[in-house]
């Protein structure tokens, strides 16, 4: 008979057990809704690493020296020469193909002073080019300029932490504040870009030219640099490292290619996506794990439904059903009932995933292949186990399933 | 009026084995019918008519010997086409009915049709609804069997035989669960069948109920022991009226 005619009476028949049909689907529902969950959890967390790296900066590379390389401390590596020097960024600038900006950068940290407010935080000695590296831009009040990191000047730019924790509600802007009791003038204050990945809060900074965090800040054996450099384009990245490393082992006597780091944002990026691709895969196993008892559910009903339908199917072939039309029609009670069972988990899922995304705060992504993963699974979930009970449902003898009670 | 051959037996035995015992069921049927005859076949228990009428069903094989059905071997058919013979050339109407359950009259009348592939969608309930009054339950068309009553069920199940228009009909005791006035009544739709046109093999114990048939056949141990015409069957038409009325539901 026709297809059509067949899923009609396959219909009819799930209708006729609404329950059994609804619990049946019940395994499917709760495996699919959870899979989507799962990978919408696991994608969110993605997303959120994305968008910490890419807060980074854009083709962001940092230079830095591997003092744990040398035996000893900084005294030593100053003596071989492989600590970075100021000298060196200019340098970079000028004979690297592909660079865009740098920046020397010291990291120090120290006491924060206004009026009777303290705050102990992150003190970062860097060029003006750093602000577009990082892509940092200012709330209120103004960046320094290359006059001011030039001449030393004594001014500075408060991450959103600091000016509130120095601050509580006054404007910032022309204030003095002292840092290890100098006074810096307060230029600016930068817009917020909450924590990155290590979850400590980028905001917690104070920016002052380089120049004078040097000088008037650190003591000159502590006086470690890195550098920041954005390459023009990502694609350039590798090649701009492998010639950064180049370079300074040139300029430095004696040393290593092991003697300096140049690390990308993009492997960073990779680092991480691995760890949450990593998540993801867990999670959505864990689901599927769900979704193929689901799957064995459906085989056991319709192993039972079989049983229980014995002489309904003699009468069937009795009135003329062939094999092939009692394979399909079980087949199809068990692939509709995967099916169905698959689109409700879907919006149950979908659900759940907002749910938790508004209530916990969770980032959440409910993706499209997360999607068609979960309906393909459970297509393949109802014909795998809709088949072999289908098969024993064709495959009676007639008289004896006419004769059975 | 020489009527062409319908069904041919040759030999025809069924053996079935049940472990070490083999039960001969058949022991070698030879029988011919043509279109048209009114057949009862009858025996005592366990004597084969149910297994012969099983096997003239296309409903099982036998162990040895041929079965030729309008003109062709069922031997040499495969399975799909005695599917197709099964739904297309025989009804067959079995002693305890075989309805679906908590299916409608209607849709159980409609089954052979829903694995017919002559038949259109649109053409099923027309057909299926005009059987129902054929047997008169045109009225119980949307109750399930278990608002019927035997007698009803069983015209269901005969409605359901014939709506695809079969060739031949092949009932297998189908008054043995009924009173004697639901028989009779039974008896006089196979009538009014068989004077349409249709070839009718029934099988019953009953001796007043094979009397409505043209020709008698007798069973014993597998095998036919007679073999008679029977030139005067008597009408059930006639004897329904003569019949008290027992049963108030039928009235209505
Ligand atoms: N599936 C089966 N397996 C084993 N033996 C069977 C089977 N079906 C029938 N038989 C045996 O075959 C013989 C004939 O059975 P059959 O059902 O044809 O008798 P019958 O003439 O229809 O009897 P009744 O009038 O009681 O219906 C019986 O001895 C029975 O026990
Ligand atoms: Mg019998």
């Amino acid at each position: 008979m026709s297809v059509p005619g067949i899923i009609r009476i396959a219909l009819k028949s799930l209708m006729r057990n609404k329950t059994r049909t609804f619990l049946t689907m019940l395994g499917i529902i709760i495996g699919v809704a959870a899979v989507i969950t799962m990978i919408a959890i696991g994608q969110g967390a993605k997303k959120v690493v994305d968008d910490q790296i890419s807060s980074m900066g854009t083709n962001v590379i940092m230079v830095m020296s591997n003092f744990t390389n040398t035996q000893n401390t900084a005294r030593q590596a100053a003596g071989t020469g492989n600590t970075l020097e100021e000298e060196d960024v200019p340098a970079i600038r000028s004979q690297v193909q592909g660079v865009l900006y740098t920046s020397p950068v010291y990291n120090t940290f120290g006491q924060l002073k206004y009026g009777s407010n303290n705050w102990r935080g992150r003190i970062m000695g860097v060029d003006v080019e750093y602000f577009l590296i990082r892509d940092m831009k200012i709330d209120s009040g103004d960046l320094f300029y290359s006059s001011e990191v030039e001449n030393g000047a004594k001014v500075c730019v408060l991450g959103k932490t600091v000016a509130d924790n120095l601050f509580g509600g006054v404007d910032p802007v022309g204030k003095i504040i002292r840092i290890r009791n100098i006074p810096f003038t307060v230029k600016g204050v930068l817009k917020s870009k909450g924590q990155n990945m290590m979850g400590s809060d980028q905001d917690d900074v104070v920016l002052a030219p380089y120049t004078t965090t040097a000088t008037r800040l650190m003591g000159h054996r502590w006086r470690f640099l890195t550098i920041m450099v954005s390459a023009e384009s990502k694609d350039r990245i590798p090649l701009v490292q492998q010639d950064i490393l180049n370079l300074l082992q040139a300029r430095h006597r004696g040393t290593t290619s092991e003697d300096f780091s140049v690390s990308s944002q993009t492997e960073v990026a990779e680092a991480a996506n691995t760890v949450s691709n990593t998540m993801t895969i867990l999670l959505a196993s864990i689901a599927g794990i769900s979704l193929l008892v689901g799957g064995i559910g459906i085989m056991n009903i319709m192993l039972v439904s079989v049983t229980e339908r014995i002489k309904e199917i003699g009468i069937r072939m009795a009135v003329g059903a062939g094999k092939r039309d009692v394979l399909l029609q079980f087949i199809i009670e068990a692939v509709t009932i995967s099916i169905l069972g698959g689109l409700i988990g879907i919006a149950l899922g979908w659900g759940a995933s907002e749910f938790l995304g508004k209530s916990m705060d969770w980032s959440v992504a409910v993706t499209p292949w997360s999607i068609f993963l979960s309906v393909g699974f459970s297509c393949a979930i109802g014909i795998f186990f809709g088949w072999y009970p289908a098969r024993k449902a064709a495959n009676l003898n007639l008289i004896d399933a006419l004769r059975y009670e | 009026m020489a009527a062409e051959n319908l069904l041919r037996t040759e030999a025809l035995t069924k053996t079935y084995a049940m472990g070490d015992i083999h039960v001969h069921a058949l022991r070698g049927i030879d029988l011919e019918i043509r279109k048209g005859e009114f057949i009862a076949i009858m025996g005592a228990s366990g004597s084969g008519k149910t297994t012969f009428m099983n096997l003239l069903g296309c409903l099982d094989k036998p162990t040895s010997g041929s079965y030729t059905l309008d003109g062709v071997d069922v031997h040499h058919m495969d399975d799909s086409a005695i599917t197709q013979v099964r739904n297309r050339k025989i009804g067959y109407v079995f002693q305890s009915f075989y309805l679906l359950p908590r299916t409608t009259a209607l849709e159980n009348v409609e089954l052979p049709l829903l694995y017919s592939q002559h038949v259109h969608a649109r053409d099923r309930h027309q057909k299926s609804l005009h059987a129902l009054e054929t047997v008169g339950l045109a009225d119980r068309a949307k109750h399930f069997p278990n608002q019927l009553s035997g007698g009803q069920q069983q015209r269901v199940a005969i409605a359901r035989a014939i709506v695809n228009d079969p060739v031949f009909l092949l009932a297998d005791e189908p008054t043995g669960n009924l009173d004697t006035r639901t028989s009779v009544e039974i008896m006089a739709f196979f009538q009014k069948l068989h004077a349409a046109g249709k070839t009718i093999i029934l099988v019953t114990h009953e001796f007043d109920i094979s009397q409505y048939a043209s020709r008698i056949i007798t069973f014993r141990d597998g095998r036919i022991i007679s073999d008679v015409p029977n030139p005067t069957p008597h009408n059930a038409e006639q004897d329904l009226q003569k019949l008290p009325r027992l049963d108030p539901e039928e009235e209505e």
